[in-house]
Protein backbone atom coordinates (compact mmCIF):
# COMPACT_ATOMS: atom_id res chain seq x y z
CA UNK A 1 0.00 0.00 0.00
CA UNK A 2 2.59 2.49 1.07
CA UNK A 3 4.65 1.61 -1.98
CA UNK A 4 2.29 3.68 -4.07
CA UNK A 5 2.67 6.54 -1.63
CA UNK A 6 6.41 6.46 -1.86
CA UNK A 7 6.14 6.48 -5.62
CA UNK A 8 3.84 9.45 -5.32
CA UNK A 9 6.31 11.24 -3.06
CA UNK A 10 9.12 10.38 -5.43
CA UNK A 11 7.23 11.77 -8.40
CA UNK A 12 6.31 14.80 -6.34
CA UNK A 13 10.00 15.28 -5.69
CA UNK A 14 10.74 16.04 -9.31
CA UNK A 15 7.90 18.55 -9.40
CA UNK A 16 9.20 20.14 -6.22
CA UNK A 17 12.67 20.53 -7.71
CA UNK A 18 11.09 22.54 -10.44
CA UNK A 19 8.60 24.54 -8.42
CA UNK A 20 10.52 25.33 -5.27
CA UNK A 21 14.12 24.87 -6.26
CA UNK A 22 14.56 22.34 -3.46
CA UNK A 23 16.61 19.24 -4.05
CA UNK A 24 14.91 15.93 -4.72
CA UNK A 25 16.34 14.62 -1.45
CA UNK A 26 14.63 17.46 0.38
CA UNK A 27 11.19 16.71 -0.97
CA UNK A 28 11.40 13.04 -0.08
CA UNK A 29 12.51 13.79 3.42
CA UNK A 30 11.38 16.42 5.82
CA UNK A 31 14.29 18.74 6.53
CA UNK A 32 13.29 21.86 8.39
CA UNK A 33 15.16 25.12 7.78
CA UNK A 34 17.66 23.13 5.69
CA UNK A 35 19.18 21.71 8.87
CA UNK A 36 16.88 19.56 11.03
CA UNK A 37 15.95 16.17 9.56
CA UNK A 38 12.73 14.65 10.84
CA UNK A 39 12.15 10.90 11.04
CA UNK A 40 8.97 10.59 8.96
CA UNK A 41 9.08 6.82 8.47
CA UNK A 42 10.06 4.23 11.06
CA UNK A 43 9.69 0.52 11.80
CA UNK A 44 6.49 -0.09 13.75
CA UNK A 45 6.90 -0.67 17.49
CA UNK A 46 6.51 -4.30 18.59
CA UNK A 47 3.09 -3.58 20.14
CA UNK A 48 1.65 -2.64 16.74
CA UNK A 49 0.12 -5.89 15.58
CA UNK A 50 -1.07 -5.01 12.09
CA UNK A 51 1.58 -2.72 10.67
CA UNK A 52 5.23 -2.95 9.74
CA UNK A 53 6.02 0.70 9.28
CA UNK A 54 4.74 3.98 10.59
CA UNK A 55 4.58 7.26 8.69
CA UNK A 56 4.18 10.85 9.72
CA UNK A 57 1.07 12.59 8.38
CA UNK A 58 3.46 14.89 6.47
CA UNK A 59 4.01 12.10 3.91
CA UNK A 60 0.39 12.24 2.84
CA UNK A 61 0.04 15.95 2.24
CA UNK A 62 0.42 17.79 -1.06
CA UNK A 63 3.74 19.28 -2.13
CA UNK A 64 2.42 22.75 -1.35
CA UNK A 65 1.37 21.83 2.19
CA UNK A 66 4.58 19.86 2.75
CA UNK A 67 6.65 22.87 1.72
CA UNK A 68 4.99 25.07 4.36
CA UNK A 69 6.50 22.89 7.06
CA UNK A 70 10.00 22.92 5.62
CA UNK A 71 10.84 26.45 6.67
CA UNK A 72 9.79 28.17 9.87
CA UNK A 73 9.27 31.45 8.01
CA UNK A 74 6.63 29.76 5.87
CA UNK A 75 5.06 27.75 8.69
CA UNK A 76 1.94 29.67 9.77
CA UNK A 77 1.97 27.83 13.12
CA UNK A 78 5.09 29.75 14.14
CA UNK A 79 3.04 32.96 14.59
CA UNK A 80 1.40 31.25 17.55
CA UNK A 81 4.73 30.10 18.90
CA UNK A 82 5.80 33.76 18.92
CA UNK A 83 2.68 34.58 20.92
CA UNK A 84 3.60 31.87 23.42
CA UNK A 85 7.11 33.34 23.77
CA UNK A 86 5.46 36.61 24.88
CA UNK A 87 3.09 34.72 27.16
CA UNK A 88 6.03 32.91 28.75
CA UNK A 89 7.20 36.07 30.51
CA UNK A 90 3.75 37.50 31.19
CA UNK A 91 2.84 37.62 34.88
CA UNK A 92 -0.62 36.18 35.42
CA UNK A 93 -2.53 35.12 38.55
CA UNK A 94 -2.55 36.02 42.23
CA UNK A 95 0.97 34.69 42.93
CA UNK A 96 2.53 37.31 40.66
CA UNK A 97 4.49 34.74 38.69
CA UNK A 98 5.10 34.07 35.02
CA UNK A 99 6.29 30.79 33.49
CA UNK A 100 9.71 32.36 33.12
CA UNK A 101 10.00 33.45 36.74
CA UNK A 102 10.01 29.82 37.90
CA UNK A 103 11.66 28.15 34.90
CA UNK A 104 14.76 30.29 34.86
CA UNK A 105 16.48 28.11 32.30
CA UNK A 106 13.81 29.06 29.76
CA UNK A 107 11.90 26.59 27.61
CA UNK A 108 15.19 24.77 26.92
CA UNK A 109 14.58 23.07 30.29
CA UNK A 110 11.91 21.06 28.49
CA UNK A 111 14.05 19.49 25.77
CA UNK A 112 12.82 15.93 25.32
CA UNK A 113 9.65 16.33 27.37
CA UNK A 114 7.28 16.17 24.40
CA UNK A 115 8.71 12.78 23.37
CA UNK A 116 7.49 11.06 26.56
CA UNK A 117 4.05 12.67 26.85
CA UNK A 118 1.42 11.73 27.70
CA UNK A 119 2.72 9.64 30.61
CA UNK A 120 1.67 8.09 33.88
CA UNK A 121 2.09 10.57 36.71
CA UNK A 122 2.27 9.20 40.21
CA UNK A 123 1.22 12.45 41.96
CA UNK A 124 -1.73 12.99 39.68
CA UNK A 125 -2.60 9.30 39.85
CA UNK A 126 -3.33 9.21 36.13
CA UNK A 127 -2.13 9.93 32.62
CA UNK A 128 -0.92 13.50 32.19
CA UNK A 129 -0.59 15.36 28.95
CA UNK A 130 1.37 18.54 28.20
CA UNK A 131 -1.78 20.60 28.77
CA UNK A 132 -2.18 19.11 32.24
CA UNK A 133 1.33 20.12 33.28
CA UNK A 134 0.82 23.63 31.96
CA UNK A 135 -2.44 23.95 33.87
CA UNK A 136 -0.87 22.56 37.03
CA UNK A 137 1.66 25.41 36.92
CA UNK A 138 -1.05 27.93 36.19
CA UNK A 139 -3.46 26.94 38.93
CA UNK A 140 -1.11 25.76 41.69
CA UNK A 141 2.02 27.86 41.24
CA UNK A 142 0.72 30.99 39.55
CA UNK A 143 -2.77 30.93 41.08
CA UNK A 144 -4.07 31.79 37.66
CA UNK A 145 -7.02 30.31 35.83
CA UNK A 146 -6.61 27.07 33.94
CA UNK A 147 -6.64 27.33 30.16
CA UNK A 148 -9.09 25.14 28.31
CA UNK A 149 -7.56 22.36 26.25
CA UNK A 150 -8.05 23.96 22.84
CA UNK A 151 -7.75 27.63 23.76
CA UNK A 152 -5.30 29.55 21.60
CA UNK A 153 -3.04 30.22 24.61
CA UNK A 154 -2.90 26.53 25.50
CA UNK A 155 -2.20 25.23 21.99
CA UNK A 156 0.44 27.93 21.51
CA UNK A 157 2.20 27.08 24.78
CA UNK A 158 2.18 23.35 24.00
CA UNK A 159 3.69 24.23 20.61
CA UNK A 160 6.47 26.32 22.15
CA UNK A 161 7.41 23.61 24.65
CA UNK A 162 7.06 20.88 22.03
CA UNK A 163 9.47 22.71 19.75
CA UNK A 164 12.27 22.00 22.23
CA UNK A 165 11.91 18.31 21.29
CA UNK A 166 11.77 18.84 17.55
CA UNK A 167 13.45 16.01 15.66
CA UNK A 168 13.61 13.71 18.70
CA UNK A 169 11.75 10.40 18.34
CA UNK A 170 8.49 9.89 20.20
CA UNK A 171 9.07 7.39 23.00
CA UNK A 172 6.05 7.07 25.28
CA UNK A 173 5.96 4.40 27.97
CA UNK A 174 3.05 1.98 27.71
CA UNK A 175 3.70 -0.56 30.45
CA UNK A 176 3.87 -0.47 34.25
CA UNK A 177 1.30 1.89 35.75
CA UNK A 178 0.46 3.25 32.26
CA UNK A 179 -0.72 -0.16 31.04
CA UNK A 180 -4.39 0.17 32.02
CA UNK A 181 -4.82 3.51 30.28
CA UNK A 182 -2.98 2.20 27.23
CA UNK A 183 -5.34 -0.79 27.04
CA UNK A 184 -8.33 1.53 27.32
CA UNK A 185 -6.93 3.71 24.55
CA UNK A 186 -6.41 0.68 22.37
CA UNK A 187 -9.97 -0.46 22.97
CA UNK A 188 -11.31 2.96 21.98
CA UNK A 189 -9.12 2.94 18.86
CA UNK A 190 -10.61 -0.33 17.63
CA UNK A 191 -14.24 0.22 18.69
CA UNK A 192 -16.73 1.16 15.99
CA UNK A 193 -18.76 4.21 16.94
CA UNK A 194 -21.47 6.49 15.62
CA UNK A 195 -24.06 6.15 12.91
CA UNK A 196 -21.32 5.50 10.33
CA UNK A 197 -20.15 2.70 12.62
CA UNK A 198 -16.40 3.07 12.10
CA UNK A 199 -13.34 2.83 14.31
CA UNK A 200 -10.15 4.86 14.09
CA UNK A 201 -8.50 1.71 12.72
CA UNK A 202 -10.97 1.42 9.82
CA UNK A 203 -9.59 4.63 8.36
CA UNK A 204 -6.08 5.05 9.75
CA UNK A 205 -4.89 1.44 9.84
CA UNK A 206 -6.89 -0.42 7.18
CA UNK A 207 -7.12 2.37 4.62
CA UNK A 208 -4.28 4.83 5.07
CA UNK A 209 -2.72 6.00 1.83
CA UNK A 210 -6.05 5.95 -0.02
CA UNK A 211 -8.26 8.85 -0.97
CA UNK A 212 -11.49 9.34 0.93
CA UNK A 213 -13.09 11.91 -1.35
CA UNK A 214 -10.57 14.78 -1.42
CA UNK A 215 -8.64 13.65 1.67
CA UNK A 216 -5.55 11.50 1.45
CA UNK A 217 -5.86 9.28 4.52
CA UNK A 218 -2.82 9.20 6.79
CA UNK A 219 -2.11 6.90 9.70
CA UNK A 220 -3.60 9.49 12.06
CA UNK A 221 -0.33 9.96 13.94
CA UNK A 222 0.04 12.73 16.51
CA UNK A 223 3.81 13.30 16.38
CA UNK A 224 3.16 16.62 14.61
CA UNK A 225 0.75 18.09 17.17
CA UNK A 226 -0.27 20.72 17.94
CA UNK A 227 -0.98 21.03 14.27
CA UNK A 228 -1.65 24.13 12.22
CA UNK A 229 -4.55 23.38 9.88
CA UNK A 230 -5.12 25.40 6.73
CA UNK A 231 -8.79 24.55 7.15
CA UNK A 232 -9.28 26.56 10.36
CA UNK A 233 -6.10 28.66 10.35
CA UNK A 234 -5.12 27.89 13.92
CA UNK A 235 -3.24 25.40 16.04
CA UNK A 236 -5.25 22.29 16.85
CA UNK A 237 -4.83 20.08 19.90
CA UNK A 238 -4.80 16.29 19.65
CA UNK A 239 -8.05 16.07 21.56
CA UNK A 240 -9.73 18.54 19.18
CA UNK A 241 -8.63 16.37 16.26
CA UNK A 242 -9.97 13.19 17.91
CA UNK A 243 -13.23 15.01 18.54
CA UNK A 244 -13.42 16.12 14.90
CA UNK A 245 -12.88 12.60 13.59
CA UNK A 246 -15.53 11.21 15.96
CA UNK A 247 -18.04 13.85 14.91
CA UNK A 248 -17.38 13.08 11.25
CA UNK A 249 -18.52 9.52 11.83
CA UNK A 250 -21.53 10.89 13.73
CA UNK A 251 -20.30 9.58 17.06
CA UNK A 252 -20.73 11.34 20.40
CA UNK A 253 -17.15 12.47 21.08
CA UNK A 254 -15.45 12.13 24.43
CA UNK A 255 -14.61 15.44 26.10
CA UNK A 256 -11.33 17.28 25.55
CA UNK A 257 -9.22 16.50 28.60
CA UNK A 258 -11.36 13.47 29.51
CA UNK A 259 -9.71 10.30 30.82
CA UNK A 260 -10.86 8.53 27.65
CA UNK A 261 -9.08 11.01 25.36
CA UNK A 262 -5.96 10.97 27.56
CA UNK A 263 -5.92 7.19 27.22
CA UNK A 264 -6.50 7.43 23.47
CA UNK A 265 -3.75 10.06 23.22
CA UNK A 266 -1.32 7.71 24.97
CA UNK A 267 -2.28 4.83 22.70
CA UNK A 268 -2.10 6.86 19.47
CA UNK A 269 1.21 8.42 20.58
CA UNK A 270 2.58 4.91 21.15
CA UNK A 271 1.61 3.97 17.58
CA UNK A 272 4.01 6.68 16.50
CA UNK A 273 6.93 5.72 18.73
CA UNK A 274 10.04 6.27 16.63
CA UNK A 275 8.68 9.17 14.54
CA UNK A 276 10.09 12.63 15.23
CA UNK A 277 8.27 15.25 17.20
CA UNK A 278 7.72 17.80 14.43
CA UNK A 279 7.19 20.85 16.56
CA UNK A 280 4.32 22.49 14.83
CA UNK A 281 3.14 20.56 11.80
CA UNK A 282 1.13 21.97 8.91
CA UNK A 283 -1.83 19.99 7.62
CA UNK A 284 -4.97 20.54 5.54
CA UNK B 1 -53.20 9.48 33.52
CA UNK B 2 -50.99 6.61 32.47
CA UNK B 3 -53.75 5.19 30.32
CA UNK B 4 -54.20 8.47 28.39
CA UNK B 5 -50.49 8.67 27.66
CA UNK B 6 -50.58 5.13 26.39
CA UNK B 7 -53.53 5.87 24.16
CA UNK B 8 -51.88 8.93 22.68
CA UNK B 9 -48.68 6.99 21.90
CA UNK B 10 -50.80 4.25 20.42
CA UNK B 11 -52.60 6.74 18.22
CA UNK B 12 -49.35 8.34 17.04
CA UNK B 13 -47.84 4.97 16.22
CA UNK B 14 -50.91 4.00 14.24
CA UNK B 15 -50.75 7.28 12.36
CA UNK B 16 -47.03 6.84 11.58
CA UNK B 17 -47.67 3.35 10.32
CA UNK B 18 -50.47 4.58 8.11
CA UNK B 19 -48.42 7.41 6.68
CA UNK B 20 -45.68 5.03 5.62
CA UNK B 21 -47.89 2.09 4.76
CA UNK B 22 -45.99 -0.53 2.84
CA UNK B 23 -42.59 0.63 4.09
CA UNK B 24 -40.40 -1.94 5.81
CA UNK B 25 -38.73 -0.53 8.94
CA UNK B 26 -34.95 -1.01 9.25
CA UNK B 27 -35.33 -3.67 11.95
CA UNK B 28 -37.75 -5.65 9.79
CA UNK B 29 -35.63 -5.92 6.64
CA UNK B 30 -35.02 -9.57 5.76
CA UNK B 31 -31.57 -10.41 4.45
CA UNK B 32 -30.83 -13.81 2.90
CA UNK B 33 -27.70 -15.80 3.73
CA UNK B 34 -25.64 -13.77 1.24
CA UNK B 35 -26.91 -10.40 2.46
CA UNK B 36 -29.42 -9.80 -0.36
CA UNK B 37 -32.86 -8.24 0.22
CA UNK B 38 -35.39 -9.41 -2.35
CA UNK B 39 -38.44 -7.37 -1.34
CA UNK B 40 -38.66 -3.67 -2.16
CA UNK B 41 -38.51 -1.57 1.01
CA UNK B 42 -41.40 0.62 -0.11
CA UNK B 43 -43.22 -1.05 -2.96
CA UNK B 44 -42.61 2.12 -4.97
CA UNK B 45 -40.25 1.77 -7.94
CA UNK B 46 -36.89 3.48 -7.45
CA UNK B 47 -36.14 6.75 -9.23
CA UNK B 48 -32.68 6.37 -10.78
CA UNK B 49 -32.27 10.11 -11.49
CA UNK B 50 -32.85 10.95 -7.83
CA UNK B 51 -30.61 8.04 -6.84
CA UNK B 52 -27.82 9.57 -8.87
CA UNK B 53 -28.14 12.81 -6.87
CA UNK B 54 -28.16 10.96 -3.54
CA UNK B 55 -25.02 9.07 -4.60
CA UNK B 56 -22.84 12.18 -4.43
CA UNK B 57 -24.71 14.10 -1.71
CA UNK B 58 -22.27 14.37 1.19
CA UNK B 59 -24.98 14.31 3.86
CA UNK B 60 -26.88 11.37 2.36
CA UNK B 61 -25.27 8.66 0.23
CA UNK B 62 -21.82 10.23 0.02
CA UNK B 63 -20.91 7.09 -1.92
CA UNK B 64 -18.40 9.04 -4.02
CA UNK B 65 -16.33 9.53 -0.85
CA UNK B 66 -15.25 5.90 -1.09
CA UNK B 67 -16.11 4.77 -4.63
CA UNK B 68 -14.79 5.77 -8.01
CA UNK B 69 -17.60 6.09 -10.60
CA UNK B 70 -17.07 6.97 -14.27
CA UNK B 71 -20.68 8.13 -14.51
CA UNK B 72 -19.72 11.05 -12.25
CA UNK B 73 -16.77 12.58 -14.05
CA UNK B 74 -18.22 16.08 -13.59
CA UNK B 75 -17.11 15.82 -9.96
CA UNK B 76 -13.46 15.46 -9.02
CA UNK B 77 -12.05 13.53 -6.05
CA UNK B 78 -13.58 10.08 -6.26
CA UNK B 79 -12.70 7.95 -3.27
CA UNK B 80 -10.47 4.86 -3.31
CA UNK B 81 -11.54 3.16 -0.08
CA UNK B 82 -14.00 0.83 -1.82
CA UNK B 83 -13.94 -0.74 -5.29
CA UNK B 84 -14.89 1.21 -8.41
CA UNK B 85 -18.62 0.98 -9.08
CA UNK B 86 -18.24 0.95 -12.86
CA UNK B 87 -20.23 -2.07 -13.97
CA UNK B 88 -21.81 -2.62 -10.55
CA UNK B 89 -25.16 -3.12 -12.29
CA UNK B 90 -23.65 -6.05 -14.24
CA UNK B 91 -22.03 -7.66 -11.20
CA UNK B 92 -24.99 -7.47 -8.80
CA UNK B 93 -28.72 -7.95 -9.17
CA UNK B 94 -31.37 -5.72 -7.61
CA UNK B 95 -31.79 -7.80 -4.42
CA UNK B 96 -28.03 -7.91 -3.83
CA UNK B 97 -27.67 -4.17 -4.34
CA UNK B 98 -30.58 -3.47 -1.98
CA UNK B 99 -28.82 -5.58 0.62
CA UNK B 100 -25.48 -3.88 0.00
CA UNK B 101 -26.89 -0.39 0.42
CA UNK B 102 -29.14 -1.29 3.38
CA UNK B 103 -26.40 -3.03 5.35
CA UNK B 104 -23.29 -4.16 3.48
CA UNK B 105 -22.05 -5.93 6.63
CA UNK B 106 -24.33 -8.83 5.76
CA UNK B 107 -22.52 -9.24 2.43
CA UNK B 108 -18.99 -8.28 3.45
CA UNK B 109 -18.32 -9.09 7.08
CA UNK B 110 -16.48 -6.33 8.91
CA UNK B 111 -16.60 -3.90 6.00
CA UNK B 112 -15.93 -0.21 6.58
CA UNK B 113 -18.96 0.62 4.40
CA UNK B 114 -21.68 2.15 6.58
CA UNK B 115 -25.14 0.58 6.78
CA UNK B 116 -27.46 3.11 5.18
CA UNK B 117 -30.74 1.59 6.35
CA UNK B 118 -30.20 0.65 9.94
CA UNK B 119 -31.27 2.29 13.20
CA UNK B 120 -30.17 -0.04 15.98
CA UNK B 121 -26.97 -1.50 17.35
CA UNK B 122 -24.92 1.69 17.21
CA UNK B 123 -22.48 2.68 19.97
CA UNK B 124 -22.02 6.31 21.05
CA UNK B 125 -24.28 7.49 18.26
CA UNK B 126 -24.83 11.25 18.25
CA UNK B 127 -28.18 12.02 19.84
CA UNK B 128 -29.57 13.80 16.82
CA UNK B 129 -29.14 10.61 14.77
CA UNK B 130 -30.66 8.29 17.39
CA UNK B 131 -33.34 6.10 15.87
CA UNK B 132 -32.59 7.47 12.40
CA UNK B 133 -31.12 5.72 9.39
CA UNK B 134 -28.70 7.55 7.07
CA UNK B 135 -31.07 7.06 4.14
CA UNK B 136 -34.84 6.67 4.00
CA UNK B 137 -36.38 3.51 2.54
CA UNK B 138 -37.22 5.32 -0.70
CA UNK B 139 -33.68 6.79 -0.88
CA UNK B 140 -32.35 3.22 -0.80
CA UNK B 141 -34.72 2.17 -3.58
CA UNK B 142 -33.67 5.19 -5.66
CA UNK B 143 -29.95 4.45 -5.22
CA UNK B 144 -30.49 0.79 -6.09
CA UNK B 145 -32.31 1.86 -9.28
CA UNK B 146 -29.36 4.12 -10.08
CA UNK B 147 -26.74 1.41 -9.43
CA UNK B 148 -28.58 -0.87 -11.83
CA UNK B 149 -27.87 1.69 -14.59
CA UNK B 150 -24.10 1.37 -14.01
CA UNK B 151 -23.45 -1.20 -16.70
CA UNK B 152 -20.48 -1.55 -19.02
C1 LIG C 1 -14.00 8.18 8.16
C2 LIG C 1 -12.59 8.07 8.29
C3 LIG C 1 -11.93 8.42 9.62
C4 LIG C 1 -12.10 7.87 10.86
C5 LIG C 1 -13.05 6.76 11.25
C6 LIG C 1 -11.18 8.55 11.75
N1 LIG C 1 -10.47 9.49 11.06
FE1 LIG C 1 -8.87 10.57 11.75
N2 LIG C 1 -8.72 11.52 9.94
C7 LIG C 1 -9.50 11.27 8.84
C8 LIG C 1 -9.12 12.15 7.75
C9 LIG C 1 -9.75 12.19 6.36
C10 LIG C 1 -8.07 12.96 8.26
C11 LIG C 1 -7.30 14.04 7.51
C12 LIG C 1 -6.27 13.42 6.64
C13 LIG C 1 -5.29 12.61 7.44
O1 LIG C 1 -4.38 13.18 8.06
O2 LIG C 1 -5.46 11.38 7.52
C14 LIG C 1 -7.83 12.51 9.63
C15 LIG C 1 -6.82 13.02 10.46
C16 LIG C 1 -6.51 12.53 11.70
C17 LIG C 1 -5.38 12.97 12.49
C18 LIG C 1 -4.36 14.02 12.09
C19 LIG C 1 -3.12 13.39 11.51
C20 LIG C 1 -2.07 14.40 11.14
O3 LIG C 1 -0.95 13.96 10.80
O4 LIG C 1 -2.31 15.58 11.19
C21 LIG C 1 -5.42 12.26 13.66
C22 LIG C 1 -4.45 12.37 14.82
C23 LIG C 1 -6.57 11.38 13.59
N3 LIG C 1 -7.20 11.56 12.40
C24 LIG C 1 -6.95 10.49 14.59
C25 LIG C 1 -8.13 9.73 14.56
C26 LIG C 1 -8.62 8.95 15.69
C27 LIG C 1 -7.92 8.81 17.02
C28 LIG C 1 -9.79 8.38 15.29
C29 LIG C 1 -10.79 7.58 16.10
C30 LIG C 1 -11.37 8.25 17.24
C31 LIG C 1 -10.00 8.75 13.91
N4 LIG C 1 -8.99 9.59 13.51
C32 LIG C 1 -11.05 8.30 13.11
C33 LIG C 1 -10.49 10.29 8.73
C34 LIG C 1 -10.91 9.47 9.76
C1 LIG D 1 -16.56 4.51 4.02
C2 LIG D 1 -16.47 3.85 2.76
C3 LIG D 1 -17.68 3.51 1.93
C4 LIG D 1 -18.82 4.26 1.68
C5 LIG D 1 -19.18 5.63 2.21
C6 LIG D 1 -19.61 3.48 0.76
N1 LIG D 1 -18.98 2.31 0.47
FE1 LIG D 1 -19.64 0.85 -0.82
N2 LIG D 1 -18.02 -0.33 -0.33
C7 LIG D 1 -16.98 0.05 0.48
C8 LIG D 1 -16.01 -1.04 0.53
C9 LIG D 1 -14.70 -1.01 1.28
C10 LIG D 1 -16.54 -2.07 -0.27
C11 LIG D 1 -15.93 -3.46 -0.54
C12 LIG D 1 -16.37 -4.44 0.49
C13 LIG D 1 -15.26 -4.69 1.47
O1 LIG D 1 -14.25 -5.29 1.07
O2 LIG D 1 -15.37 -4.28 2.63
C14 LIG D 1 -17.80 -1.59 -0.80
C15 LIG D 1 -18.60 -2.31 -1.68
C16 LIG D 1 -19.69 -1.79 -2.37
C17 LIG D 1 -20.39 -2.45 -3.45
C18 LIG D 1 -19.98 -3.78 -4.09
C19 LIG D 1 -18.81 -3.41 -4.99
C20 LIG D 1 -18.53 -4.33 -6.13
O3 LIG D 1 -19.05 -4.06 -7.20
O4 LIG D 1 -17.84 -5.31 -5.91
C21 LIG D 1 -21.39 -1.62 -3.86
C22 LIG D 1 -22.39 -1.85 -4.97
C23 LIG D 1 -21.33 -0.44 -3.02
N3 LIG D 1 -20.28 -0.57 -2.13
C24 LIG D 1 -22.17 0.64 -3.12
C25 LIG D 1 -22.13 1.76 -2.29
C26 LIG D 1 -23.12 2.82 -2.33
C27 LIG D 1 -24.27 2.90 -3.29
C28 LIG D 1 -22.79 3.70 -1.35
C29 LIG D 1 -23.52 4.93 -0.87
C30 LIG D 1 -24.94 4.82 -0.63
C31 LIG D 1 -21.55 3.24 -0.75
N4 LIG D 1 -21.20 2.04 -1.35
C32 LIG D 1 -20.85 3.89 0.26
C33 LIG D 1 -16.85 1.26 1.14
C34 LIG D 1 -17.80 2.28 1.17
Amino acid sequence: MIGSNLLRVASIASIATFAFGTTAANAQSLVINDEETMIIQAPAAAHLENMDEVFSGWNFRTVETQALQMDDFDNPGMIFVDQAIDQWDTVDGAAGESCGSCHEGGTAEFAGLRTVLPRWDEDAGGIQSMADYINECRTERMQAEAWTWSSSKMTAMTALIGLESRGMPVDVVIDGPAADAWELGKEIYYTRVGQLDMSCANCHEDNYDTMIRADHLSQGQINGFPSYRLKNAKLNSTHARFKGCMKNIRAKPFGEGSDEFRALELYVASRGNGLSVEGTSVRN
Amino acid sequence: MKRTAFLIIGATAAFAAMATAGTTTPDDVTFDDYGAVSASLTGVAGDAANGRKLFANRKLGNCLACHQNNDYLEQSFHGEVGPSLDGAGDRWNEAELRGLVSNAKNTFEGTIMPAFYRTSGFYRNMEKFDGKSILSAQDVEDIVAYLLTLTE
